[in-house]
């Protein structure tokens, strides 16, 4: 394949990327390495890998090969140099922002992202002196205005979480670009089957692949993408980059290992020390689950686009955001970021209020009522009553969490027998 | 040659026929880049000649330090320049008067000169610009794969184990007729 020179198409990569027949045994399936330690080959060959001179395996919290599998799969399927796996999307994002960023350094965010992104950025990030700076995706100006000597940092999501907020990436990447700073763009709710923000300026691409990369709601993990697009070294901003490693008898690693740098400060330094490392059993099923990611999305897409739009005329229904319709606020930013469609993630508002609610998620029988999305089947949650339940109801509306409020995220069953659940719940 | 985008075909090639490489701006100081390139081609059975005036006549992991490319008393398969661009030209000008001449010039990671290339292609000698032959060993024998790092190649053939340990990969298939 590498010397016909073509270059494979993303259902191609989906399958094939990471994952060549097992070297030692031959098998096509990828192994699973439940393995905590890899034995070297002689005394020399210990301490080149441990110097970072030769490529290999040590230790499972460093590295380990199924793991790898995933990690290259997810990085060609994004675009990137190199990937970095890890044990949640959550750690994704606290190995990112320890590498970029020293206490008293501040970030920029959109403010409308995943509620545990909120949460970690405004409490664990705060205690740790990395302060976060909030803008508002809807007026790009306010990132400009954000940009302060203290900036290393501008993060966004693609599509946030949960009310289908499409972000304007490029216009994001232009200033981040002019603050010299790299954009880090959460890419969990698109996937890179709906876009891919490497080719719209991000330099660095999160997921949480406990929801669509994995698919099938069996398994917590996150993913680090390097885009090798920043310069490490041009500002001397980052010191984990671009100053001397003494545990790494001083090599410099922007200069050592150029455009996938950040991926392995990221593993040598980040991993390392904090530890979050993936399971190779939670690697394999994940790596799994890519393998069927393009028909798994296009079919969440167009069961969600065909829910949305029964929702919108239902007598019970007050309002449905999803950017796949065409009055949504977020429709023509959907058509430039995910034309071939916007996920499986909606909000709805119900006529009936609370009431109307909690009846929704207590009648429903094909929608599970749980904490998730992206999974193959049908999820439903009632914020209001479960995760906002602690919140006044000005904290919950603010939140997008309103008593009103119920979220959906569409499975790949047959769209008529999800429209007739819903039918039957909202009776 | 596109010196912007190489065809791994080209690459593999080179990699695949290179016995003896003479590395000019050679650092014997170990956390620098030429050190790492040093080292994993000897371990690979490579013939490695580091070059660099400041240190002749010394010894690194057994081997000597020359102090330019003509001192060298057998004839080199590939010069890699650890130099910067502007100093090019003058190390291709010295590999143009070795004699046999090499059968490529490689320049490291960020180190490029179209018009030094252009003169080396003129006498036949093949060029490769702004890569680690390092990164593209490990790149297209799925070693750098373990590092999660995005090889861009696929294969549904099982990879080529090289003798001596489990954790050193060759750039054919498992079954190809070893190189001699």
């Amino acid at each position: 394949m590498a010397d016909a020179e073509r270059t494979p198409g993303f259902n191609t990569l989906a399958v094939h990327a990471g994952a060549k027949p097992d070297p030692t045994t031959g098998a096509r399936a990828t192994p699973i390495y439940q393995t905590t330690s890899f034995v070297f080959d002689d005394v020399e060959h210990a301490a080149s890998l441990f110097g970072l001179q030769a490529f290999g395996n040590i230790y499972t919290r460093i590295g380990n090969p199924t793991c790898a599998v995933l990690e290259e799969r997810v990085a060609a399927l994004e675009g990137g140099t190199a990937g970095l796996a890890v044990a949640s999307g959550h750690a994704a994002q606290l190995i990112v922002m320890q590498t970029l960023l020293m206490p008293g350094d501040e970030f920029i965010a959109s403010k409308k992202l995943y509620g545990g992104s909120i949460n970690q950025f405004n409490n664990a990030f705060k205690s740790f002196g990395w302060n976060v700076v909030w803008a508002d995706p809807d007026d790009i100006g306010s990132f400009e205005r954000a940009v302060s000597p203290k900036t290393k940092a501008v993060f966004i999501e693609s599509i946030a979480n949960p009310g289908g907020v499409i972000t304007d990436i490029e216009a994001v990447a232009t200033i981040a670009r002019k603050a010299g700073v790299p954009l880090i763009v959460d890419n969990t709710l698109a996937t890179p089957y709906l876009c891919k923000p490497i080719d719209f300026g991000a330099d660095i691409v999160v997921h949480s692949l406990t929801k669509f990369l994995g698919g099938h709601g069996n398994s917590i993990g996150g993913m680090i993408v390097d885009a090798g697009t920043f310069n490490w070294s041009r500002d001397k901003k980052y010191p984990m980059l671009c100053e001397p490693r003494a545990e790494y008898s001083g090599i410099v690693l922007h200069e050592t290992f150029g455009n996938f740098s950040f991926a392995i400060a990221c593993r040598v330094l980040g991993l390392r020390d904090l530890g979050p490392a993936l399971s190779p059993f939670n690697a394999f099923l994940i790596a799994t689950g890519i393998e069927t990611l393009p028909l798994r999305m296009q079919r969440h897409s167009d069961n969600a686009l065909a829910v949305a739009q029964w929702l919108s005329t239902h007598p019970r229904v007050a309002w449905v955001s999803y950017p796949g319709l065409p009055g949504d606020k977020y429709h023509a930013l959907a058509q430039k970021y995910v034309p071939k469609g916007c996920g499986a993630v909606m909000t709805v508002g119900l006529k009936g209020g609370y009431d109307a609610g909690v009846k929704l998620v207590s009648n429903v029988k094909l929608f599970s009522h749980l904490a998730n999305i992206g999974d193959t089947k049908s999820l439903i949650i009632h914020p209001a009553s479960t995760t906002h339940k602690q919140l006044t109801d000005a904290q919950k509306t603010q939140a997008g969490a309103g008593p009103d409020v119920v979220r959906l995220s569409i499975g790949i069953e047959d769209k008529d027998d999800i429209i007739a659940d819903l039918e039957l719940g909202l009776k | 040659m596109n010196h912007d985008a190489y065809p791994d075909s080209y690459i593999r090639g080179i990699l695949n026929t290179v016995k003896t490489i003479a590395m000019v701006g050679f650092s014997p100081n170990t956390s620098r880049p030429s050190y790492f390139v040093f080292k994993y081609f000897l371990e690979r059975g490579t013939r490695v000649i580091p070059v660099n005036p400041g240190h002749a006549g010394k010894e690194i992991l057994g081997e000597r330090i020359y102090g330019k490319l003509a001192d060298i008393p057998e004839p080199v398969d590939m010069v890699d320049i650890f130099r910067a661009s502007e100093f090019v030209p003058g190390v291709v000008q010295e590999a143009l008067a070795l004699k046999p001449l090499p059968q490529v010039i490689w320049m490291q990671l960020e180190i490029r000169n179209d018009a030094a290339a252009a003169m080396a292609e003129a006498a036949g000698i093949k060029v490769v610009m702004n890569r680690c032959p390092k990164i593209e060993y490990g790149r297209l024998s799925s070693e750098i794969s373990w590092m999660g790092i995005n090889s861009r190649t696929l294969s549904s053939k099982r990879g080529q184990i090289l003798p001596g340990g489990v954790q050193r990969m060759g750039l054919g298939n498992a079954g190809d007729k070893k190189n001699d």
